[in-house]
């Protein structure tokens, strides 16, 4: 927990953000519905006698009370997806409709692409990208077993990304779900912090960089970039939006979450950044009993 | 006609008469085996596509796309063609099943489990066609299939891949 001690300025209560660091995570899953309606999933886990809660902010997302939550008739049928809760929120937040032509620019293991999916009815393209074959396996997997018909899966580096293969030249909405430090993952991987040092943030912000500004050069005027991470680290959240903002056509724009969070940071260190950071989201463990996310919703303006 | 060229995705042709590759099945053709074999209404697919890429696999596809397209996926697979029964992948029976009439095994719920986890089972009560058939069973008040079961001489094996079997 050491490297956290960085975060002691900008968190309140940051006692009870590193308790909540230290307990394990319980299982959370979301309602896939592409294959059922969320009364008939719940209905089906009724049956099973698999306790759950629903979260107050999504009636998609369910706290599951079982230690197998693959081994459940929910599970095999693709009813529901095990996804941690603030992983379901970037996909909520960019909001894609049905018939829309979105981007998941880094979108392997598929949960947050087959999510956009179900928002969409599971009409419309979204386009599941990832760099790495070896992890666009198990995204195929989850898509199949999913039932999302409307993914198109490439492996390809989403910062210089070309949409040349597909009959139109600019997306609707895209989502920059960034390879990241992971610093939010703690409760789920208590070795998330062991090779965690300022070298590795720094490299990791430019690939960040890199994929921000080629999802809102991708994106149409008027569209939505969301961009998020599942760390705190400010050089991988504030900094790389900001950066988007300095050389790219977009705004800072508000959105409501039903969750508890606090706003994005307007300093960190000696920078500084634009006041419309604030309306991005930090969401911390200790606030709703979950992993720790970051969320900015941009939107793409004329040159 | 040309070679069937595994590395892309290319869409199914209308008809037979549009076949431009040897061995090709048409939209047409998929559509009326689903019809045909399992009752399923050919409007559920106005709103897809149909593409083979490698020999005979077919994907269903709810996007835009040109073909041929070169990338890693397309929608789901769906089919197997190119031999002498086709055979429906359990991921799309659980997707499309639903709207299925005929070739429906209903199993009971530890004949489910065991189909679920992978294993051949004697069901002799059964008296419909032989061959592949969606197994389904009553789940939160409907039937939900399960996947894709292959039935012979008395005797159902299930088909669900591997990495999708599971101990329920």
């Amino acid at each position: 927990m050491e490297p956290f001690e960085r975060y002691r300025p900008i968190i309140d209560d940051f006692d009870a953000f590193l308790a909540a660091c230290e307990r394990p995570l319980g299982n959370a899953a979301r309602i896939n519905t592409i294959k059922g309606s969320v009364e008939r999933t719940l209905e089906a886990l009724d049956e099973e006698g698999v306790a759950y809660e629903q979260a107050d902010w999504n009636p998609r997302v369910v706290r599951l009370e079982t230690d197998s939550p693959g081994s459940t008739w929910t599970s095999f049928h693709g009813l529901t997806h095990g996804q941690e809760e603030v992983s379901a929120v970037p996909p909520v937040v960019l909001d894609p409709q049905p018939g829309e032509r979105v981007w998941d620019s880094c979108a392997a293991p598929g949960g947050k692409a087959t999510q956009l999916a179900a928002l969409m009815d599971d009409r419309g393209t979204v386009v599941a990208n990832d760099n790495n074959l070896g992890r666009i396996s198990a995204l195929r997997f989850n898509a199949e077993r999913l039932g999302a018909t409307s993914l198109a899966v490439t492996n390809a580096d989403a910062r210089t990304y070309s949409l040349k293969r597909f009959p139109f030249d600019e997306f609707d909405r895209a989502l920059v779900d960034a390879p990241c430090s992971c610093e939010g993952t703690i409760r789920k991987n208590p070795d998330a912090l062991d090779n965690w040092n300022e070298g590795h943030i720094s490299s990791v912000s430019g690939i960040q960089k890199g994929i921000l500004r080629r999802a809102v050069q991708a994106t149409r005027e008027g569209g939505t970039v969301v961009y998020s991470t599942c760390t705190f680290a400010p050089e991988e959240n504030e900094a790389v939006v900001q950066h988007a903002l300095e050389n790219e056509a977009c705004r800072v724009v508000d959105f409501d979450l039903g969750l508890k969070h606090s706003s994005g940071l307007s300093e960190w260190d000696d920078e500084t950044f634009d006041d419309s950071l604030e309306r991005a989201a930090r969401i911390y463990p200790h606030q709703n009993d979950t992993g720790g996310f970051f969320v900015a919703k941009l939107e793409v303006t004329a040159e | 006609m040309s070679d069937n060229d595994g590395q892309r995705f290319d869409r199914l042709p209308e008809t037979d008469t549009e076949r431009t590759v040897e061995g090709r099945a048409s939209r047409k053709e998929v559509i009326d085996y689903f019809e045909d074999r399992f009752g399923i209404p050919p409007e559920t697919f106005a709103d897809y596509t149909f593409w083979e890429k490698g020999a005979g696999k077919i994907w269903i596809y709810a996007g835009e796309a040109p073909t041929p397209i070169e990338i890693e996926a397309i929608g789901m697979t769906c089919l197997r063609t190119r031999q002498e029964h086709w055979k429906p992948t359990t991921d799309f029976v659980q997707r499309f099943g639903q709207f299925a009439t005929d070739c429906v095994i209903e199993l009971e719920r530890e004949q489910a489990r065991a189909f679920a986890a992978g294993e051949d089972q004697d069901l002799e009560w059964w008296d419909g066609d032989w061959g592949y058939l969606i197994a389904a069973h009553e789940l939160a008040g409907d039937l939900e299939p399960l996947g894709i079961g292959l039935y012979v001489h008395g005797e159902l094996r299930s088909m669900v891949p591997k990495g999708r079997q599971r101990d329920i």
